[in-house]
């Protein structure tokens, strides 16, 4: 359908092309203190929510970051969006360090970055009228009035496959999946070039998240759209992104293409994620590997010395309580492909010891 | 796509839900009803003094007190009988509802407007802006009102502007504290998130984001805050810190009234009555408007008014 | 533990100090003349300067703030324009009766609000429960002076006529000197303030307990074969206090209020009553003296509550 796009044009010059880095976040740590105690007395302790991830986001990909509620997925994702300052680290949207951007600087990146978010029935106001929220950005910045705007909203929702009669209700009128429809049209109403999709299927029934993550496709070939796309939803992730990062504690454990990513997983928890996907053949099912780990994931408060995942791993030694392994190409994979582990599992090797009939 | 909202179902938004509710309370019609009549009695009150042809401030020395210079009851030249200095009570009480309505609506009106404003100002920047204004609010909650009113008056002098700013400065920080709890919350839903990555100022999201929510609340309290504020009046009448006579209202009424008590029962029932039947109406009707705003809370019989949140 | 109960001492020395501060910024700095207020209207100049030179107000502004400080924290609050007697003195002689009336109906309230509230609760949507829902709307919506004046007319004249002199109005009796003839004299001036708020508390206490009501938990009790009695006692009633002892909190400040408008109607000598005849007198330092007190008062009050909710909430400290 219509891609306007003469309001590319308009807004700021980019320079990334395809498969170029959109975005970088280079070393970003974010810590939130946490308070305890009144006045007199504050407590010392923080919430290491982000510690030290180094990603690039490619125009015109899909990464998708996954991981455990509690990995700091959506905090990134915040980061990224600069809701949050940094506690460190450095953010580069196409070519321009944002990080310490203020309120008035970042409003031309406001245009360039969206999100759409987890969430139907709490990310619409329910005492505004559809219309009117879908058109907000085009308030906010200035861009459009009166029956000009009414215009481009009924557009947008048609776009996203609502009917636009519905300019006037309100949200509550809506389904889960049509609300899902309203936050991405609201989200695409100024053409960004990167939209963060904070687990945008999670709440839904299952039946209506392929229409939800179609409608994600066609959007991102029409309007050339970059996706961040966080999900804790293995099997969701493959069907959609180009690459895979998986998050683990505040660090990113692994990232790779998506088919090297499920094909041949190095990291132990990237293997542990993997082997939780049920398959539906019930023969191939029991022929898999099941890895079932040891223990609660540990709090972000007080993280685990060096490798954050060693308390729970089962090929750990010394060495990966003392150093933090970096992202590195283990021996034999392509150069996209980074993990971060002393001992990164091999194709062949199994990581539980125990096999189908001893699953605890 | 779901094509099924296209068809019957018509919608109705949350305003006009909660309107369909309260018409449908017959309490609430009641009330409403009776606080027209009264509103008919302050605008027509001067149509009321000419059709009996006592004027307010009239007095009757001689037909409108008895020989033993005491007020007469009921009778057909003065219907609801007189007061001390002879003047006919009808038309004092219709005078003094104008006073009464006045200062109640405008005293609340400005209570729930500071009280919102701080409210959400308080509730969404947070931090020290919040816990700075909640101190004010505390401390303006815990003052007494009538010593502080007295004391007041005793400096600048009775008139219905101290009454209006007198009331509205001791009740704004209920309401206050109400909107920042509500905003406290709101701030931390998604669709407020939304407002900030689309680039929102805070103004806006205190305006466009967070108020429409509020806005149900205030609604309950301003309905609950007027007969507060009208009964405020009249104690502040009663106690000659309000409107100066020979203007009448009813708690200056009352007050004339004390000494009468035992010879002329008229003198204190007719304005008690009307005070009365004024504040329980608009008690009722704001127990109404909560329950139609809020259909979840339990309703055999009316709640308490301080679950208005 | 200690530290709250610090803060909360800091803050209530605060506020007596912007109580404090307010009082003299509106009597002293407020462009009048107190010189001529109190040498009265006939006074010639020579008069006035003197007054003024005695009271002190020809000095700087400052000056005054500082002494009027002092004074305050010395416990003086000056001397009547009037009579010349000192504050401090008037108001000991006053205290009692409003402290009377103020706890008197206090315990009338928190008894007859609480126990209409749980009756109205345990027997919801029964003609009782509309009964008292709708008797206590009408009493909370009538302003104390209103009710103390209807109850005169009804439990007083009325009687009176009859023959039967039960409540007096217009005198105190200690309660050292008669217990009975101190209670007598003080019922109905208890009423017209307790009534009016029991109301509001008879329905706190009532959405309170059904709200308890409702819960699992009291369901887990009665199905463990609980009685109803013991249920509403024991388990539910506990819990529904809370907004009831806020909200104590709170209506502490407003005693003193209720406590001016019974003193005013029913003639009782107390700390109210004096207020209100030192407005018509212009008498200000008898004002003053009583406008700092009560905020005293309420603080102290506030602090008591806070540190009763400290002790019976750990959460409370931390705040």
């Amino acid at each position: 359908m219509l891609a306007h796009r003469g309001e590319r044009l308009s807004s700021a010059h980019h320079s990334a092309r395809p498969g170029e880095p959109l975005v970088s976040l280079e070393r970003v740590v974010k810590e939130f203190p946490v308070k305890r105690g009144g006045l007199f007395s504050r407590s010392r302790e923080k919430v290491h929510a982000v510690s030290d991830v180094s990603l690039e986001i490619r125009r015109g990909e899909t990464l998708a970051l996954v991981g455990e509620t509690g990995c700091g997925k959506s905090t990134l994702a915040g980061c990224v969006m600069r809701l949050h300052d940094l506690t460190s680290g450095k953010i580069v949207f196409d070519g321009t360090d944002i990080t310490a951007a203020s309120h008035a600087e970042l409003q031309p990146f406001r245009r360039r970055m969206q999100m759409v978010f987890q969430n139907p029935y709490g990310s619409l106001n329910p005492r505004r009228r559809v219309g009117s929220i879908i058109g907000d950005p085009f308030d906010i910045h200035g861009l459009a009035r009166g029956a000009e705007r009414v215009t481009r909203v009924h557009k947008l929702m048609a776009l996203v496959g609502l009917n636009p009669e519905h300019y006037n209700r309100f949200p509550g009128d809506f389904s889960g999946g049509q609300r899902q429809r309203i936050g991405i049209a609201r989200a695409i109403a100024l053409h960004p070039d990167l939209i963060v999709c904070d687990e945008p299927v999670s709440a839904l029934d299952v039946s209506i998240r392929a229409q939800i993550l179609n409608l994600l496709d066609d959007l991102q070939r029409e309007l050339g759209l970059t996706y961040l796309f966080i999900s804790h939803d293995l099997s969701v992730v493959r069907h959609v992104s180009n690459r895979v990062a998986v998050m683990y504690l505040g660090r990113v454990v692994e990232v790779a293409p998506v088919d090297d990513l499920y094909e041949h997983p190095r990291h132990p928890y990237t293997r542990a994620l993997l082997s939780a996907i049920p398959v539906p053949d019930p023969d191939r099912e029991a022929a898999r590997e099941h890895v079932v780990l040891s223990g609660d994931p540990p709090s972000p408060l007080d993280p685990p010395s060096g490798c954050r995942f060693h308390p729970r791993c089962p090929r750990a030694e010394a060495v990966c309580a003392s150093e933090a392994p970096r992202l590195a190409r283990a021996p034999g994979d392509a150069a996209e492909h980074l993990t971060a582990c002393h001992f990164p599992l091999a194709d062949h090797e199994l990581l539980a010891t125990t096999t189908v009939g001893q699953r605890a | 796509m779901n094509s099924a909202t296209n068809t019957m179902v018509r919608s109705r938004g949350p305003w006009a839900l909660a309107f369909a509710r309260l018409r449908h309370d017959r309490a609430a019609l009641a009330a409403g009803v009776t606080l027209v009549g009264v509103l008919l009695l302050a605008v027509l009150a001067p149509v009321i003094a000419r059709l009996v042809g006592h004027g307010p401030g009239d007095q009757f020395l001689d037909v409108g007190l008895s020989s033993s210079g005491i007020p007469i009851g009921p009778n057909r030249t003065f219907l609801l009988g007189t007061d001390s200095l002879g003047r006919d009570l009808l038309v004092r009480i219709a005078y003094g509802t104008r006073v009464s309505l006045l200062v109640g609506v405008l005293a609340s009106a400005l209570a729930v407007l500071v009280g919102t404003l701080v409210g959400i100002v308080a509730g969404w920047y947070g931090g020290l802006v919040d816990r700075a204004l909640s101190r004010l609010m505390d401390v303006v909650l815990s003052l007494p009102f009538l010593v502080f009113a007295l004391a007041l008056v005793a400096v600048v002098g009775p008139s219905l502007t101290i009454s209006v700013t007198v009331i509205a400065f001791f009740t704004w920080a209920s309401v206050g504290r109400v909107v920042r709890a509500q905003a406290l919350s709101i701030r931390e839903l998604e669709y407020v998130q939304a407002a900030r990555t689309l680039g929102a100022s805070h103004a806006r999201i205190m305006f466009i984001e967070i108020l429409p929510n509020v806005t149900a609340s205030v609604i309950v309290y301003t309905t609950l805050l007027i007969p507060g504020a009208i009964a405020g009046e009249a104690t502040l009448s009663f106690l000659g810190l309000s409107v100066v006579p020979p203007t009448p209202s009813w708690g200056n009424m009352l007050a004339d009234a004390m000494a009468y008590y035992r010879v002329a029962w008229w003198f204190v029932f007719f304005p008690g009555a009307a005070l009365l039947i004024t504040t329980v109406a608009f008690n009722v009707l704001g127990d109404s408007v909560r329950d139609a705003l809020d259909p979840r809370r339990e309703t055999a019989s009316r709640g308490s008014p301080e679950d208005a949140a | 533990m200690i530290r709250f109960l610090l803060r909360r001492l800091a803050w209530s020395a605060l506020v007596v100090w912007v109580v404090a501060t307010t009082v003299f910024v509106i009597y002293f700095a407020v462009p009048r003349d107190v010189a001529r207020l109190i040498a009265g209207r006939q006074a010639s100049e020579q008069t006035i300067q003197i007054v003024r030179a005695r009271l002190g107000l020809d000095k700087p502004m400052g000056v005054q703030y500082l002494s009027f400080l002092r004074r305050l924290a010395g416990g003086d609050l000056g001397e009547s324009f009037l009579t010349q007697e000192r504050v401090t003195a008037i108001v000991a002689r006053d205290f009692p009766v409003t402290a009377s009336l103020a706890l008197g109906s206090a315990v009338l309230w928190l008894v007859m609000g609480v126990g209409a509230g749980v009756i109205a609760a345990t027997r919801r949507r029964s003609a009782t429960d509309h009964a008292i829902t709708g008797i206590a709307l009408t009493f909370y919506s009538m302003p104390p002076f209103l009710l103390g004046q209807l109850l005169l007319f009804f439990l007083f004249f009325q009687l009176y006529l009859a023959g039967f002199e039960f409540f007096p109005p217009g005198s105190y009796v200690a309660f050292s000197d008669s217990p009975l003839q101190w209670a007598r004299f003080l019922i109905l001036p208890w009423l017209s303030i307790a009534l009016v708020t029991a109301a509001t508390y008879s329905r706190l206490t009532r959405s309170a307990m059904i709200d308890v009501l409702d819960e699992d938990y009291i369901r887990t009790a009665r199905s463990k074969g609980l009685t109803e009695r013991r249920i509403t006692y024991r388990h539910a009633l506990r819990s529904s206090l809370t907004p009831v002892v806020t909200q104590f909190g709170i209506d502490l400040g407003g005693l003193m209020g209720g406590a001016i408008v019974t003193e005013v109607v029913f003639g009782l000598p107390g700390l109210g009553r004096e207020a209100v005849q030192a407005v018509a007198t212009q008498d200000l330092p008898i004002i003053m003296g009583i406008a700092i007190l009560s905020a005293v008062l309420v603080v102290a009050a506030n602090l008591a509550v806070d540190l009763g909710h400290a002790l019976l909430d750990p959460r409370v400290r931390f705040e």
